[in-house]
């Protein structure tokens, strides 16, 4: 028993060190006082973050992002949350269908999708920039707020929505006084995700920010340039430690209620 | 007091092929403690459901007081429900549960505290205000139900099987404060349950229901008593079928041919006029006797003892006879399976017990 306990254990840091380690060399080598990522480190800076503060075009990027982000995790999470309810509340014809189409944009490879919106996008005479980046990343962004929302909404009681029609409420006051601070958790949960997959994206936003670019297209641009590195390793640690916290806060809310807390939280959504 | 307070006109309610509920015709008195009894599945909870407004007839129509409900949706029902798992809202305190319903009907303040301090010492809930739903027990949660249903004093109550997920103690204690409740503040229920004993217990009347359709509906002594045909009579308690054929007909009584056992006078009340006529006769194993000696009844059987169960209070025997393959009767505690020898008894019965049946 002991024996296969340690065997356990050595296979579990090692698939967190091939996780994390290429990971952990961003933050480190972002304090490096060199141009170059390579060992031996030469001596601790904060410079490339200073550096990283001055750049205005990475601030327009960094702008561009949020406000794609934004709108594609509200978008997506409000289309994903009316078909989430549906699934989970009502049996119809035709819903694996519609779920299975819901869900495709998850797994067709993203350049394919890309493409396809780009070609679209082009031959209805539009012109590329961060509107059709928003479309392209609620399209993506859907399948995964679907799959938070569902785990929330499935297993809940119906009956308490009955009971609030019962008691006087209409459809609506019953969304409100009801559902909706019921499904909050994964509503959150669901935005946050939603935000940080469109915040990362890469491909959508290569074939079709023309000139604004997203924060991924201006790291990218900025790479190309060797003397430009060690900034962009500044921001990677940023945007490392901010998802980070971001993912973790969403799983924390997805799970709120459905556990122990349930008593100190007063959301319980299962008998 | 209304006769008609609920009336219940030709309402079916079909799902895809199924009829689960199928024609159904009644009325409601005002104040009375209504029963819906019946197996799962047969369709007291749509009706119910129908009532409350969360289904739609597939034909048919409702009339409450006076007025068509039919088409109305459950927030303008002037009824209530207390549902089978409560349905408390998780997320806000018992206090917040019972005010729920009081928004819409344009109350002062004054008058919401009054009437939600009158309900939670109504249901005895009083200090329970800040809870949350899981801090409750069953019975607890069950108390809150009642209040949040109550506190928007309905005309009629609607109860979807409220005790079913009670331990059997709580459940009797309810039962009687439900009751007592009813009285106490005189508002309609109706109440589905699949459990005889709590609708024998606890109602004016009771509907019997299979198959969509009302078998019988009278008082819980009636339906004890007569029940009018073999569901019913399997149904409410336990019996013994006997077949037999009919005869002459005596006044109230009629002459009855029962297989292997002959001929006796009972009690008509099917009002068969028939000679001839197969019938199906029941008896109730609390009728009749089991004992180590023979009776002077008119109906004594030598039996074989084949099983017992022990139930504390009584005991359940099995019992094979030539005349009839299967009976079961029940004793006191007074005879236990060691009373008997090798399970030799005499089993007798009383010809004013036995009652007649429709045979649908």
């Amino acid at each position: 028993m002991e024996q296969k306990n340690n065997t356990l254990l050595i296979y579990t840091l090692l698939y967190f060190a091939f996780l994390y380690i290429p990971v952990l060399f961003l933050p480190i080598f972002s304090f490096n006082d060199a141009n170059y990522m390579s060992f031996p480190l030469s001596g601790f800076t904060t410079e490339h973050y200073e550096e990283m503060w001055a750049k205005t075009n990475l601030h327009k990027a960094l702008w561009a992002s949020i406000k794609v982000g934004v709108v594609a995790s509200i978008v997506s999470t409000t289309i994903a949350l009316f078909a989430a309810k549906a699934f989970a509340r009502y049996k119809f014809r035709g819903q694996n269908i519609s779920y299975g189409a819901i869900m495709i944009p998850f797994l067709i490879p993203e350049i394919i999708l890309a493409v396809a919106i780009l070609v679209i996008w082009l031959s209805l005479g539009f012109k590329l920039g961060l509107v059709p980046v928003t479309l392209g990343h609620i399209l993506f962004c859907t399948p995964f707020a679907m799959l938070i929302l569902i785990a929330r909404i499935e297993g809940f009681d119906f009956s308490l929505e009955e009971a609030s029609r019962d008691l006087g409420e209409n459809a609506w006051g019953t969304f409100y006084r009801v559902s909706l601070p019921l499904y909050l958790p994964g509503i959150i949960a669901s935005l946050l995700l939603s935000f940080i997959i469109s915040f990362d994206e890469f491909v959508l936003a290569f074939f079709l920010t023309g000139s604004d670019a997203t924060l991924p297209m201006y790291m990218w641009a900025q790479m190309r340039f060797i003397q430009k590195l060690p900034h962009v390793l500044a921001l990677g640690a940023v945007i490392i430690v901010f998802t980070t916290f971001i993912v973790l806060l969403a799983f924390w809310l997805r799970n709120l209620g459905q556990g122990k807390e349930k008593a100190e939280f007063g959301i319980k959504i299962h008998e | 007091m209304n006769n008609s307070f609920i009336q219940i006109n030709g309402i079916s309610k079909h799902f895809g092929n199924v009829k689960a509920v199928d024609d159904v015709s009644f009325e409601i008195k005002e104040g009375e403690f209504f029963s819906l009894l019946g197996p799962s599945g047969c369709g007291k909870t749509t009706l119910l459901r129908l009532l409350a407004g969360f289904e739609y007839p597939t034909s048919g129509s409702l009339l409450l007081d006076g007025s068509d409900i039919t088409a109305l949706p459950p927030d303008k029902r002037p009824t209530n429900m207390v549902f089978q798992n409560y349905a408390i809202f998780p997320h806000i305190n018992v206090e917040k549960n019972v005010q729920f319903g009081l928004r819409k009907l344009g109350l002062t303040n004054d008058e919401i505290i009054k009437r939600v301090k009158d309900v939670l010492s109504l249901v005895k809930l009083e200090g329970y205000e800040e809870r949350y739903s899981s801090q409750l027990s069953g019975g607890q949660r069950q108390r809150v139900a009642l209040a949040r249903a109550l506190v928007r004093q309905p005309k009629v109550l609607l109860l979807d099987e409220p005790l079913g997920a009670l331990d059997k103690k709580l459940r009797d204690e309810m039962q009687l404060e439900l009751r007592t409740l009813q009285k106490e503040i005189g508002i309609t229920f109706v109440f589905v349950t699949h459990d005889q004993q709590e609708a024998i217990s606890m109602s004016d009347r009771v509907a019997v229901m299979s198959e969509g359709k009302i078998q019988q509906m009278s008082s819980p002594n009636e339906l004890y008593k007569n029940p009018q045909n073999i569901f019913v009579s399997d149904f409410i308690g336990e019996t013994n079928f006997l077949k037999a054929n009919t005869e002459l007909k005596d006044g109230e009584y009629i002459n009855v041919n029962i297989e292997n056992l002959g001929s006796f006078k009972i009690k008509n009340n099917l009002n068969i006029s028939e000679n001839a006529s197969e019938v199906i006769c029941s008896v109730r194993p609390e009728t009749m006797m089991i004992d180590t000696e023979k009776s002077d009844w008119d109906i004594c059987l030598e039996g074989k003892i084949k099983q017992t169960s022990y139930l504390g209070e009584m005991t359940k025997f099995y019992v094979e006879t030539k005349e009839i393959e299967k009976i079961i009767t029940v004793s006191s505690q007074y005879f236990d399976n060691q009373s008997f020898q090798d399970g030799k008894c005499f089993i007798s019965i009383n010809p004013n017990d036995i009652s007649l049946l429709n045979k649908k």
